[in-house]
C-alpha cells in the first residue's frame, strides 16, 4: 500500500500548499486524538513521514511540540476539576524526565528503521488498550508504606462527594514511567498509554485521577524531549508551525464537542486508523 | 483537598492556558511573516539537514526573534511553549515552600532541573 502516490511530491507544491495540508492533516488529527482520548501526537509522525515523506527527526521534532500544546490546554481544565494528583505527578516526573533525555539520546545512536518499527509496535500497542480501555474501579489495597511517606494518598470529587483513596506500587509505576519517559523522547509522542498502565494498573489510582495525572505530566515530559530536539536542530519552525496550530485547534474543537459524540464508535475507527498507520510504519522500515 | 491547594491548582491551570495562548500568537505572526516570504517551491523535509545554529540556541531564538525575521518568531513562541510546563514545575517548587513541605520542594527542583538541563545543557546537545 503506498498512500504516498495519491499526493504530490512535497517539492512540487509551494510553501503556502504545504503548509495548508499540514495543518489541515494536523487539525484532524489533534480533533480526533482529543475525542478519543488518543491524543493527536500519535498520528503527527506516520503522517508527516508516510503522506508527506519528511523525514522522521523532523517529524518527530514537531510532534512533541505539539504534545505540549495539547497537554498544557488539556491540563489546564483537568486541574480546575481537582482530578490530578500533583504529588504523585510530580514524583513521578522524575522518572519520566530522566527517561524522555534518554529516549533523546538513544535517536542519535538508531538507525531509522529501528525508530520506526518500535514507533509501530507502540502505535499497535496505544490502540489496542484504546479499544480494551475500561472505567475499572480497582480495589483499594489499603495505605502502602512508600506511598504514605510519599504523602501520595488523597481524595478526588465523586457523585457521591470527595471520596479518599490509597496509591500502591510506586516502585513498578515508577519504572513504567520511565519506560514511557524513554518512549517519549525516542518517538515524539505523550505516551498517554504506558501511563496510564503505570497509574491505573500499578499504582491503583481511580480511573479518573489516573488520566488526568497523565495528561498533566505528559507535558513536562515532552518539555525534556522537545529541549534536546530543539538544541539539536530537529525543530524546523517551518514544518513545526502548522503541525502545531493545527493540532493545538483540533484539539480544542474536538473536547468542546467531546460530550456530544458518540465516542465509542469513534474510538473503534480511530484505533483501525492507527492500527493501519503501525503496519505501514513497519512495513516501511522493514522493506 | 484544602483551599490553598485548590488556590494552588487553579493558578496552575491559568498559567498553563496562558502559556499556550501566547506561544499560539507568536507561532501564528511569525507564520504569517514566514508565508508572506516564502512562496517558492516547499522546502524539502525528506533530507535531514538540521537547524542553523540561530534556530537552536535560547540566545540565538532570542535574537532572531526581535529581529521580527518569520522562522525566528515561529522559533520564539516554541521557546515560550516548551517554557510552559517547565514554568509550572518551578511554580510548584514555591507551592511546595510554601507548604514547607520539603520532601516534595526536593522532589520538584530535581525536575526543574532535569528540564533545565535539556534546555540548556552542557556540550550543545552532542
Amino acid at each position: 500500500m503506498q498512500p504516498s502516490n495519491a499526493w504530490k511530491t512535497p517539492t512540487t507544491l509551494n510553501t503556502i500548499e504545504f503548509t495548508a495540508l499540514v495543518g489541515l492533516g494536523s487539525l484532524l488529527a489533534g480533533f480526533l486524538g482529543a475525542l478519543t482520548g488518543l491524543g493527536g501526537g500519535v498520528v503527527i509522525v506516520p503522517l508527516l513521514t508516510l503522506v508527506f515523506h519528511v523525514d522522521i527527526h523532523y517529524a518527530i521534532g514537531a510532534a512533541l511540540v505539539s504534545v505540549i500544546a495539547t497537554s498544557s490546554g488539556a491540563a489546564s481544565a483537568y486541574v480546575r476539576e481537582g482530578y490530578s494528583n500533583l504529588r504523585v505527578g510530580m514524583f513521578l516526573e522524575i522518572a519520566t524526565t530522566v527517561g524522555a533525555l534518554v529516549g533523546a539520546k538513544l535517536v542519535l545512536h538508531m538507525h531509522v528503521s529501528v525508530i520506526s518499527v518500535i514507533f509501530g509496535v507502540v502505535l499497535l500497542y496505544s490502540a489496542y488498550a484504546s479499544i480494551t480501555q475500561r472505567e475499572h474501579s480497582s480495589a483499594d489495597g489499603g495505605p502502602d508504606r512508600i506511598a504514605t511517606w510519599l504523602k501520595m494518598d488523597s481524595t478526588y470529587p465523586t457523585e457521591k462527594g470527595l471520596e479518599s483513596y490509597h496509591v500502591r506500587g510506586v516502585p513498578q509505576g515508577f519504572g513504567l514511567m520511565f519506560v514511557a519517559g524513554v518512549l517519549s523522547g525516542l518517538l515524539g509522542i505523550g505516551s498517554g498509554a504506558v501511563k496510564v498502565l503505570a497509574m491505573d494498573r500499578a499504582m491503583k489510582l481511580p480511573f479518573k485521577v489516573s488520566t488526568t495525572t497523565s495528561n498533566f505530566m505528559i507535558g513536562v515530559t515532552a518539555a525534556a524531549g522537545a529541549g534536546v530536539y530543539l538544541r539539536r536542530g530537529y525543530i524546523d519552525p517551518g514544518l513545526a508551525m502548522p503541525v502545531m496550530l493545527g493540532v493545538l485547534a483540533g484539539s480544542l474543537i474536538g473536547a468542546r464537542i467531546l460530550e456530544r459524540a458518540k465516542v465509542k464508535v469513534l474510538r473503534m475507527v480511530f484505533s483501525g486508523v492507527i492500527a493501519v498507520l503501525a503496519v505501514e510504519m513497519i512495513y516501511n522500515a522493514l522493506k | 483537598m484544602d483551599r490553598a491547594e485548590q488556590r494552588m491548582d487553579e493558578i496552575i491551570g491559568r498559567l498553563l492556558q496562558a502559556g499556550v495562548i501566547l506561544a499560539a500568537m507568536f507561532v501564528l505572526a511569525g507564520g504569517a511573516v514566514y508565508l508572506a516570504r516564502h512562496s517558492t517551491p516547499a522546502t524539502n523535509y525528506g533530507v535531514f539537514q538540521g537547524e542553523p545554529e540561530e534556530l537552536r540556541t535560547v540566545s540565538g531564538i532570542f535574537h532572531e526573534g526581535l529581529a521580527l525575521r518569520g522562522r525566528g518568531l515561529i522559533q520564539f513562541g516554541l521557546l515560550i511553549l516548551i517554557a510552559t510546563p517547565i514554568a509550572r514545575v518551578a511554580f510548584s517548587v514555591v507551592a511546595f515552600l510554601y507548604q514547607r513541605d520539603w520532601t516534595y520542594v526536593v522532589v520538584t527542583l530535581i525536575v526543574l532541573g532535569l528540564l533545565v538541563y535539556s534546555l540548556l545543557g552542557g556540550h550543545g546537545g552532542g
